[in-house]
Parts: structure tokens; C-alpha cells; sequence
């Protein structure tokens, strides 16, 4: 299975490309914006000191997966989660449970985290992100 | 469509939000919709710093859809001009606010104690300010707010410096750290508002019509972006590639214009990027990061061992006005002034030509050593950093004159013959003849980016007043477009009137290419009659008498012509409304 990886955090521009991809990559109910965003683009306390993105690190036990009582988010081979929306709550223990606050809220009150599907890749103009074999 | 309205009252602490289709559908967003908002809301004729004065921050349709969608236009009334104030800034303003959910936000009244607001998708938080006031360092107070409000990654923190709650009326608003909201004042009109900042985050998404035909023009624009070499400059040196260029063209400001060429190497934009480059950030949504930022390294003195490293945001037009305006060639100088103006708040181009009026002022005895109490001389930093440090504590009666403007001050002690400012605004650095001069007089917010006057002088040449005027006005109708969407004037060849109409279809907006062309024409009355109604009449008294006598690449300036432009705006424009 295949995950996605910083290449090169310290080429990270800020930019937020990456949210607007993954925001907006839901083909059947494709919205703009970057609230749907399963990764989110952020200066490390003020852009003088840069910036990263963060995402989920496709944790091997994650600990979200532990406390979804709906088991919308369920472990992935490889690492990280899958996430059946159809069946989350809403509870948001999941952004409670990730040490590393990768799992967003999204503007319908569920829960937006990086698949690691690789589509933003794409649009990351300065090389930051790629996927490689977990 | 992103239409929503959210209007906040300072003076009674309450806010309500409107849907205003009428508004997006017929103007668009951005410029096009805050013009008619202000028109709206506030009375022409208020006192810029005064309860009445009104701030419209405005998006557009574009904003959360396509790369390159990353400004947010501010409209009100500037304080150093009195009249009309317009301007754009990036970093994640823009999606924050459609994030949050707006087309604008429109800022009303005044408070009576300090206050910062937090708007938070639909909650607007009005949050005490005392224990904020009077913090001299604007990044040390958007770290404080970005600690205590959250919302990292999807959020703005937009503030004026201590030199807007000083009320210096060309002081800014910073946001992001490294971009303003520039010239005119605003920083200003927040101080006099008691609002230390506005907090914008959220994470609504917008619908589309056609999920399909977006996905392509994304593609489209982003492809564009990545792979223009226009775009690609702008990421390498960015706007410092420059400096060279304008002066062996004689086009580069150099001491107050009294002299034609600087020894300008230390201070280019290649010095820049191989000494000093740290590196580059981005505004949202935009895949180029023109944003250059210096590394300045600096032992303290005295104590051997101890450094501090700062990093300092430069681009063109600070290297002409805190370099060459003022003779400062020296990169560690350049940078530390840089760093002072941004830690105040205050705009780099009024601050500089503000510094090179004083220092001709001083040598011609027009004002006094008492007056400025350091003896300003081009090439003194030292004496430049105090100068600055005293425009905003203002110890004395001639800063708090000086922080009044260039205009303001040189008519209350002489001087205006080379007091560089336009209609009152203090001018960008080309000294490249007509086009950019007279550019400057009838943009609509006397900025070098209104119609692009600097650049017309460097492609045509030969060009009568009427034909000049023709252009200058033409371009910028457009560019009310552009700042309707709102897109980056940057990526302005990307965003051809053919690609824009495509790409507002999937957002289900059917706009021809010739609506557009009226859209911008449009739009440009309304904002010149709403200039009018300010008191907005450009005349050939509203240009120093300097930039008739200096050397430009086109030569010497010729009053004629000047005069004949401004007849013929007046008589094909400004009558019109």
C-alpha cells in the first residue's frame, strides 16, 4: 500500500495548494473551498519561520480508528485509516484521539483525514509531498 | 455564489449579516462589490478618523475556486489623502474570509475601549483589547493572537502596527506577517476605531454547477501558473530582478530625485537572493511564492557571541524606498530598515519619500536640527532608524507633522516643490516619464498598480496625452475586473477576459467577454464618481514641481503635455460623472 510522505518539508511554501486538491477532490459532491481538506498547510508560529503541512502519519495502531464507535474510521493496510462517511457520527473523538492533529472538522460537521489517495501530490508545485511504497 | 454580507458595528458591538446576490451577480465581488457598499454605508463626506469613517474588506467568486484568486480589496477613506482609499493585500486573508463565509466584511462605528473582533464562520466575537494596546512590535502581537484564537492553517490575523494606533496616517495593516494592506492609511483608521485586529478563520465550502468544466480550468490556470516564465521571475528574484534594470534605464528614484544614478549592486535583487535569501513563502492558493525573505544575521555589540537572526520580507519597491530614495546602499542597512517599518506597521513607500523630503528639507534649512532631532543625511541609517522610531512616538511637533504625510507637511513648511507625492500619495519608485506620472494622478487610488503607468513608459514610446490617458484608463478598467475576482495583477496575463469567462461558467455565472469589458467600465465610473463626491479633481498643482525638472528616460517632463492629458481626462472622464 502506498502512503503519502514529505519529500521536502523545508521546501514547503505555504501555499495551501494541497487543501484546495484534496478539499475539492470528492467527485461526487465536489464543493471549492478548502473545509473538506484532509490536510492542512500552516506556518510553523509565523511564516519567518516557515511553514509545513500537516497530515496524517498513517499510524500503524491508529488511535482514532480506536475510538470510533461507528467504525466509520477503520485501520488501513499499510497504515492511517479509511473513512466511510456514511456511517460517522459526528462524535469527533478521532480529533481528539490523533497526537498530531491531522483530523479536521469539515463544514458539514464531519470529519475530513488524508487517505493518503496521493491526489494532492499534483498539485504541490515545489516538490513538498510524495507517495511512496508504505 | 458567494454573496453573503457581514457588517459589524464597533460602537455598539453588534453585527448582522445580509445575502446580497444583487450585488455579486451585477458587480461581481471584490472592488466591484465594496464600491457600491461603501457608497452604501458611509457618507462621503465623513471625517476619515472619525466613527463614520467605514472599512469594506471584499472577495470574490473566484477567491476559494482558482489558483492565483488570493488578494482581499479594502476600501474606505484614507486619512492621508481624504479621499477615496483602495487597497489590496495576499497571504490568507482572502480564503479566510470566504472561508468564514463572505463576500465582505464591512466595519462600522468606533470602540469605545480597545477591541480586537473575531469572526468565526457565523459568530463574530468583539474581545477586550486593553492588555493588547500599545505592543510596539506587530509580529509579536500576531503571535499573541495566533496563540489564543486558534484556527491555524484556515485563519488571517490582520492588524495595524503601534503605528496605527498612533494614528500615523500612512501606517498599514499587516497580515500574515510579510503582506499589508499598504498605503493610504488603514492602519490608521483602525487605531482610530480602538480595533487592534480582525481574526477571520472558518471552513464553509461552496457549490459548483458544473464539477467537470472546473476541474479542467483548474488544471488550465494551475498548468499556466507553473509553467510561465513571467511567473517563474517573480519566484526567483521576484520584483527586486528590478532594481538594476530601472536604474541603467535612469528610471530608478535616487536621493529625493536629486541625483540620476545610484551605486545600487549591494542592494539588487541578485545580491539579494545569493547573501540574504531564507527563503520563499506563498499566498493562499497561489503556486508561485513571490514572497522573498532575507536572512540578517547580526552580532550584538558588545557581546561577542551573541547573535540574533531576523527574517525580513523585500521586494522592489522597499529596496527604492528605503535604499536609493534615501541613498542607502548597504544590504544590512536596507534590511533593518525594512525590519523597523514592518515592526511598526508603517507603509515602506510613504515612510521613505516621507525620510527623503525631510533630509532635503534639513539641508536646504526648511526645517531645523531641533526640529528632527537627528541629523538626517542620505545614507544614514543610524539616523534614519531613530527618524523612524520618532515618526511614530512623535516627541515633537514636526513628526507628528511629518507623520501626517509628505503633502501635509511640506505645505506647512515649505518644500512642496519636492515633496514627492501624488494627490497626496506619496509616489512608487519609477521616475520613468509620463505615462507613470500621469498614471499616478488619475488612478483611481494613486498606485503605480491602478493602470501600470510605469510599464506603458518602458513598451511605447511616442504616445500623445490623449492616447496615454486612453491607455492608462483602458487598462485600468480591466484591472476592475481582476480586482472584482479577486485575482493577483501579478498573474494578469494568465487571466485573459477569454479564460475568465470560462472559468466563471462552473460556478454558475454566465458572463460574455464583452459583459466583462462593461463590468470593469462600470465599475470604474462608480468608483470615480464615488472619488468625486470625495472631492477627487486631478490637477497639474497636484504634481511636485521636481518631476518636471529631473531627467527621466523619456527626458525631461513637459508641463504641456501634462496638461493637455489631465484637461482631457477631466473633459472625457470625470465630466461623465
Amino acid at each position: 500500500m502506498k502512503i503519502l510522505r514529505l519529500a521536502d518539508v523545508e521546501k514547503c511554501v505555504g501555499c495551501g495548494l494541497c487543501m484546495f486538491a484534496c478539499s475539492g477532490k470528492n467527485v461526487k459532491n465536489q464543493r471549492i473551498g478548502v473545509g473538506h481538506s484532509g490536510i492542512r498547510s500552516v506556518s510553523l508560529s509565523g511564516f519567518e519561520r516557515g511553514a509545513t503541512v500537516i497530515f496524517c502519519h498513517a499510524c500503524i495502531e491508529p488511535p482514532c480508528a480506536e475510538v470510533c464507535p461507528s467504525k466509520a474510521l477503520k485501520p488501513r493496510k499499510g497504515g492511517g485509516v479509511t473513512y466511510n462517511e456514511k456511517i460517522c457520527l459526528s462524535c469527533h473523538n478521532c480529533i481528539s484521539a490523533c497526537r498530531i492533529g491531522a483530523i479536521f472538522e469539515r463544514d458539514d460537521g464531519k470529519i475530513a483525514v488524508c487517505i493518503h489517495c496521493g491526489y494532492c501530490v499534483d498539485f504541490c508545485p515545489h516538490d513538498v509531498l510524495e507517495v511512496v511504497e508504505a | 455564489m458567494i454573496d453573503r454580507v457581514l457588517t459589524i458595528n464597533l460602537s455598539d458591538y453588534t453585527y448582522e449579516v445580509e445575502e446580497r446576490s444583487d450585488l455579486a451577480e451585477k458587480w461581481i465581488g471584490g472592488v466591484g462589490a465594496g464600491i457600491q457598499l461603501l457608497k452604501e454605508k458611509m457618507n462621503p463626506s465623513a471625517d476619515p478618523l472619525s466613527s463614520d469613517n467605514t472599512v469594506v474588506f471584499s472577495v470574490g467568486q473566484f477567491t476559494p475556486a482558482y489558483p492565483y484568486a488570493s488578494k482581499t480589496v479594502a476600501l474606505f477613506k484614507s486619512p492621508l489623502t481624504g479621499e477615496l482609499g483602495e487597497t489590496h493585500a495576499g497571504g490568507r486573508t482572502a480564503m479566510a474570509i470566504a472561508s468564514a463565509g463572505y463576500m465582505s466584511i464591512v466595519i462600522e462605528g468606533r470602540s469605545e475601549k480597545p477591541v480586537y473582533i473575531v469572526v468565526d464562520g457565523d459568530m463574530v466575537h468583539f474581545r477586550d483589547g486593553r492588555s493588547l494596546k500599545s505592543i510596539r512590535d506587530s509580529l509579536i502581537l500576531g503571535r499573541i493572537l495566533a496563540e489564543i484564537e486558534g484556527g491555524r492553517g484556515i485563519r488571517s490575523i490582520v492588524r495595524p502596527g503601534y503605528a496605527g494606533e498612533k494614528l500615523v496616517r500612512f501606517a498599514c495593516l499587516t497580515t500574515e506577517t510579510y503582506r499589508h494592506f499598504g498605503r493610504m492609511g488603514l492602519g490608521a483608521v483602525f487605531g482610530s476605531k480602538n480595533l487592534l485586529a480582525m481574526v477571520v478563520k472558518g471552513n464553509r465550502t461552496y457549490s459548483l454547477t458544473d464539477p467537470k468544466l472546473y476541474r479542467e480550468v483548474y488544471s488550465e490556470i494551475y498548468r499556466l501558473g507553473v509553467e510561465s516564465e513571467v511567473m517563474k521571475k517573480y519566484h526567483l528574484l521576484g520584483t527586486a530582478e528590478n532594481v538594476i534594470p530601472l536604474n541603467e534605464l535612469g528610471g530608478l528614484p535616487v536621493k529625493n530625485l536629486t541625483e540620476k544614478r545610484f551605486d545600487c549592486e549591494e542592494i539588487s535583487g541578485e545580491k539579494f537572493a545569493e547573501e540574504n535569501l531564507g527563503r520563499r513563502i506563498a499566498c493562499s492558493h497561489c503556486p508561485t511564492a513571490c514572497i522573498h525573505i532575507a536572512a540578517l544575521r547580526e552580532e550584538y555589540e558588545n557581546e561577542r557571541y551573541f547573535f540574533k537572526t531576523i527574517m525580513i520580507g523585500y521586494d522592489y519597491e522597499l529596496i527604492y524606498a528605503l535604499g536609493s530614495m534615501i541613498g542607502i546602499n548597504k544590504r544590512s542597512d536596507l534590511l533593518k530598515l525594512i525590519h523597523r517599518v514592518e515592526s511598526y506597521g508603517l507603509d515602506a513607500i510613504s515612510t521613505g519619500v516621507c525620510l527623503s523630503w525631510a533630509t532635503e528639507a534639513l539641508k536646504r534649512g526648511i526645517v531645523s536640527k531641533d526640529q528632527t532631532i537627528v541629523p538626517l543625511e542620505f545614507g544614514d541609517v543610524s539616523a534614519y532608524l531613530k527618524a523612524i522610531d520618532f515618526m511614530v512616538t512623535q516627541p515633537n511637533e514636526f513628526y507628528s507633522d511629518l507623520a501626517k504625510g509628505a503633502r501635509y507637511v511640506a505645505e506647512k513648511y515649505g518644500g512642496t516643490e519636492f515633496a514627492m507625492a501624488f494627490a497626496g500619495n506619496e509616489m512608487p519608485g519609477y521616475n520613468t516619464g509620463y505615462a507613470n506620472y500621469i498614471g499616478l494622478l488619475i488612478g483611481l487610488r494613486h498606485s503605480h498598480l491602478d493602470n501600470g503607468g510605469y510599464s506603458l513608459d518602458q513598451k511605447v514610446s511616442n504616445l500623445n496625452p490623449e492616447e496615454t490617458v486612453e491607455r492608462l484608463v483602458k487598462e485600468e478598467m480591466w484591472r476592475q475586473v481582476l480586482s472584482s475576482l479577486v485575482v493577483c495583477f501579478f498573474a494578469r496575463n494568465i487571466f485573459k477576459p477569454e479564460l475568465v469567462e470560462r472559468a466563471f461558467r462552473p460556478l454558475g455565472f454566465e458572463i460574455g467577454i464583452d459583459d466583462l469589458d462593461k463590468i470593469g467600465e462600470r465599475i470604474y465610473m462608480e468608483k470615480l464618481r464615488l472619488k468625486k463626491d470625495m472631492g477627487y479633481e486631478p490637477d497639474i498643482s497636484q504634481i511636485p514641481e521636481r518631476a518636471f525638472e529631473v531627467e527621466t528616460p523619456r527626458g525631461k517632463l513637459e508641463r504641456k503635455f501634462f496638461e493637455d492629458a489631465l484637461d482631457y481626462y477631466r473633459r472625457t472622464y470625470l465630466s461623465r460623472v
